[in-house]
């Protein structure tokens, strides 16, 4: 294994020093890297408006950095957490015998499609005098709250990011690989941590960047759990001081973190760069006998889905059975998530379109500029929602008012904000894909075009759904970017879904809330199907 | 009886509103929540022949917002949840100054001095209590009692809900800076919990997380409409008490408005006995006319003002203060 990647890395060296980036990939990708540089512009305008005593007040004092402390445990159990609800969900689904594979995956999606804040209050909802529990068994337990909660709520319905990336890792490894190493002698168990595991890594790492930078940003979820992280004193400035300046500052020290993070996710990877290039054919691994451990596997799913899917399903019928709203309020429904699709399938569209030069230059011709063009994606993402609104309102209004509060501006500001997202899976499936496929191609007198549709297109087409999957649902239930960007009157199921919730009418919010899980699921169910019909050449 | 309620409040409306009339499309942003004020603007476009469209969001994003647009904002009208809010738009300068005769018969409390912006709703502090583990008796005379030992980890805070910090800015109005920062810190040792907002807070009181906590007076109704045997109720401290405070929904006219009459006309409408009607009867606020039926369950507006503090709603700004002693208290 070793001689591969070393032959590999040889490979692709050869392959940027022989040839430049041909222009149709290197624009479209530094233009991704130049509207990366809009909030960071418009963040250091705003910090630069500062005074230096109220500065030193409310940016460098001592609670901020147990704040930032409270952020990082929290992103750390988050992960580990994730890790045990994902991992063995994406080998069972994978790598085993384990029946009903393809509605499994998409069941292990679904939570991506429930809202933080539903999540919450779902997990809120079940404990205490008034709690479900109570009221329909009679069982009194204490509701689940500060660190655990938090980590929990988060957890739940982030885990489905490291099982997407991870999964489409497994599908996608080459397993000649584990078999001459298993001819060589090595046992199954040596298999998983010296083949399997060094192989899973990108993947796990663009799943744990994915989640560890969304806990960075999130405020819903870890407001209601009552914990408090650093993303509170964010939200603190502008909502409590309606101020833009110090809040500038804020998000500056929290994107500081972010960087933090991808400069250690990039001395992990470093020359780790895994593609096959013997002239073996990509064929379906061997599947692992499950037997007598079977309902073992079954258990643990059972687990995971109940409380990641079960739970927010039941709190929901649960708010509605108590309280039935007006029938009335079921009609709107189909309507507003048409309305919230007409948004979310073109950002979901346009954001998988940028991340394939972006993803295709830095696995190509890895360079120090490709790889900062790479790492740019990464600042829509981590930025807090909020602060990435108001930069691209203060950018729409100084330069093109005609596009303020337009669908437009919302598609390319969710598009922004979920590069990151489509970038794990379209990478990975990139690194998978023979560097010289298209140079065979090439050789073959296709051109550029051709060469993408019939030969790059369909391996990489797993990894282009799971990134339209991913930005979709993101989109779904996004709200303060939709607060700030969106057309006046222009209402989405989350915003629906987020107003009710606030003023205690849960009932009323609750078709709202399971239309976003319940249409959004089946998207992504129709999404992930596509896979089978044409994906598994 | 909603329908027919409704009915009643537009007829009596078009009665007031007619000569208003002309017709022009206007922006509103809104901090209150769709379900809550999307029936009374209808009713002002039905009788306006104005077009509304409304930007539902938060009431601090939107101020943000509305400052980050500057003099290009589309917004006409910002409607917002409470006195502070109002106080940065007009400190920022980004209100224009009302027509006299749409405030000059508002009783004081209800008023900006000058004239930027006006209350079109009022909502009072109350302290709510659960029924099982404590009573009416254990109240006290002040909200400053509360730092007393016997409501040691009892009680819940919500010290980054808006509504929590208009009232601990009031208290600094009335009680200085100092005595406010005392009581906080007087709070925080007296171990209270920590939560997101009023919701929550009443939620937790019936959960049994805790005993008592200091909301605004219109969640709590909400909870015993969905349950009428929910285990709490709500109360008020002595007469005058800061705990008391008659905080606002307010409504101002954007400064950079290029439909300054309609815009006008929206924020009088709102002050109509008809759309008081509706925030007494279906939001269960508190009218800020003479005149209103009152709504059964807070009582009438004058015992309520007779309750509430006197403060100057326009000193309500001063958040940058108040996050200062919230802070240093660590409550943030």
């Amino acid at each position: 294994m070793s001689s591969t990647v070393v032959k590999s890395v040889a490979v692709s060296e050869v392959l940027a020093s022989v040839k430049r980036p041909p222009l149709y990939i290197l624009v479209p990708a530094l233009l991704v890297a130049l509207c990366m540089l809009i909030p960071l512009v418009y963040l250091f305008l705003r910090a630069g408006q500062a005074q230096p005593d109220q500065l030193l007040e409310l940016v460098f004092r001592p609670r901020n950095a147990q704040l930032l402390l409270n952020t990082l445990s929290l992103t750390g159990g988050v992960l580990l957490i994730c890790t045990f609800l994902a991992l063995p969900l994406a080998w069972l689904v994978t790598r085993t015998n384990i029946a009903a594979k393809r509605f499994l995956t998409i069941l292990a999606v679904v939570p991506l499609a429930v809202p933080g804040y539903v999540m919450a209050y779902a997990l809120l909802g079940v404990g205490g005098n008034m709690g479900a529990l109570n009221q329909l068994f009679g069982i009194r337990v204490n509701n689940i709250s500060g660190y655990w909660g938090a980590v929990w709520a988060l957890s739940l319905y982030t885990y489905p990011y490291i099982f997407l990336n991870v999964r489409a890792a497994l599908l996608g490894l080459d397993s000649s690989l584990e078999e001459s190493a298993q001819s060589l002698g090595y046992s199954k168990s040596m298999v998983f941590l010296k083949i399997i595991l060094p192989h899973l890594l990108p993947a796990l790492l663009a799943g744990y960047m994915v989640v560890g930078l969304y806990v960075l940003g999130d405020f819903g979820a870890v407001a209601l759990m009552r914990y408090e992280a650093f993303s509170y004193a964010i939200f603190t400035q502008y909502s409590g001081a309606f101020d833009r300046i110090y809040a500038a500052w804020l998000s500056i020290m929290l994107l500081a973190l972010a960087v933090s993070f991808l400069v250690v996710e990039a001395l992990i990877l470093k020359r780790k760069r895994l593609a096959s290039v013997g002239s073996g054919v990509t064929r379906p691994a061997r599947m692992f006998e499950l037997g007598k451990a079977s309902p073992i596997a079954w258990l643990y799913i059972l687990v995971v889905l109940g409380t990641s899917i079960g739970l927010p399903v039941a709190m929901l019928s649960y708010w509605l059975l108590i309280a039935p709203p007006d029938v009335s309020i079921f009609w709107q429904v189909p309507w507003t998530f048409l309305r919230s699709a007409s948004a979310a399938a073109p950002a979901a569209i346009l954001a998988a379109a940028l991340a394939l030069p972006v993803c295709y230059l830095s696995v190509r011709y890895p360079s120090r500029l490709t790889s900062m063009i790479e790492r740019s994606t990464y600042i829509g993402y981590a930025l807090p929602p909020l602060t990435l609104a108001l930069a691209m309102v203060f950018f729409s209004l100084q330069t093109a008012y005609f596009f303020y509060q337009t669908l437009g501006l919302l598609i390319v500001t969710w598009t922004l904000a979920t590069l990151a997202l489509a970038m794990g899976p379209i990478r990975s499936a990139i690194m998978q894909t023979r560097a010289n496929t298209e140079e065979a191609a090439y050789a073959l007198g296709y051109s550029p075009a051709a060469t993408f549709y019939h030969v790059m297109f369909p391996r990489l087409r797993r990894g282009i759904l799971a990134a339209l999957a991913l930005v979709f649902l993101f989109c779904m239930k996004e709200l303060p970017i939709t607060f700030l960007l969106a057309p006046t009157g222009y209402s989405t199921l989350a915003v629906t879904v987020f107003s009710r919730t606030s003023e205690g009418m849960m009932a009323e919010a609750a078709p709202f809330a399971a239309a976003i899980v319940i249409f959004s699921s089946l998207s992504v169910g129709m999404v992930l199907n596509r896979e089978k019909i044409k994906g598994s050449r | 009886m909603q329908k027919k309620l409704l009915t009643g409040i537009a007829l009596l409306g078009s009665l007031v509103i007619a000569p208003l009339a002309s017709a022009a499309s206007l922006t509103v942003y809104s901090g209150r929540g769709e379900a809550l004020v999307q029936p009374i603007i209808d009713q002002f476009e039905k009788q306006t022949g104005n077009k509304v469209n409304v930007r539902y969001g938060d009431t601090a994003q939107l101020a943000v917002l509305i400052q980050e647009e500057g003099d290009r904002s589309p917004a006409d009208v910002y409607w917002g949840q409470d006195a502070g809010a109002m106080g940065a738009l007009a400190n920022a300068g980004l209100l224009a100054t009302l027509p006299e005769d749409i405030y000059k018969d508002l009783p004081g409390v209800f008023t900006s001095k000058t004239g930027q912006w006006v209350a079109a709703s009022g909502r009072s502090r109350v302290i709510v209590y659960s029924t099982e583990r404590a009573s009416a008796d254990d109240i006290p005379a002040s909200v400053f009692d509360l730092t007393d030992e016997k409501f040691k980890g009892r009680f819940g805070l919500a010290p980054t809900n808006g509504g929590f910090q208009s009232f601990v800015t009031a208290m600094r109005v009335k009680h200085g800076d100092e005595a406010t920062l005392a009581w906080l810190k007087g709070m925080k040792a007296n171990e209270p919990k920590i939560y997101r907002n009023n919701t929550t807070q009443v939620q937790a009181v019936g959960d049994g997380e805790i005993d008592f906590a200091l909301v605004n007076n219109y969640y709590l109704p909400r909870f015993v409409a969905a349950n009428s045997e929910y285990p709490a109720k709500q109360t008020y401290f002595a007469e005058g008490d800061i705990g008391n405070l008659m905080n606002v929904a307010g409504v101002a006219v954007l400064k950079s408005s290029k439909n300054q009459d309609a815009a006008n006309a929206f924020v009088q409408y709102m002050l109509t006995p008809a759309a008081q009607q509706y925030f007494t009867s279906f939001v269960n606020e508190y009218p800020v006319v003479e005149g209103i039926i009152p709504n059964a369950v807070l009582g009438d507006l004058d015992e309520m003002l007779k309750l509430a503090p006197e403060i100057d709603l326009d000193q309500l700004a001063d958040l940058e203060g108040t996050l200062k002693l919230l802070r240093d208290a660590e409550l943030l």
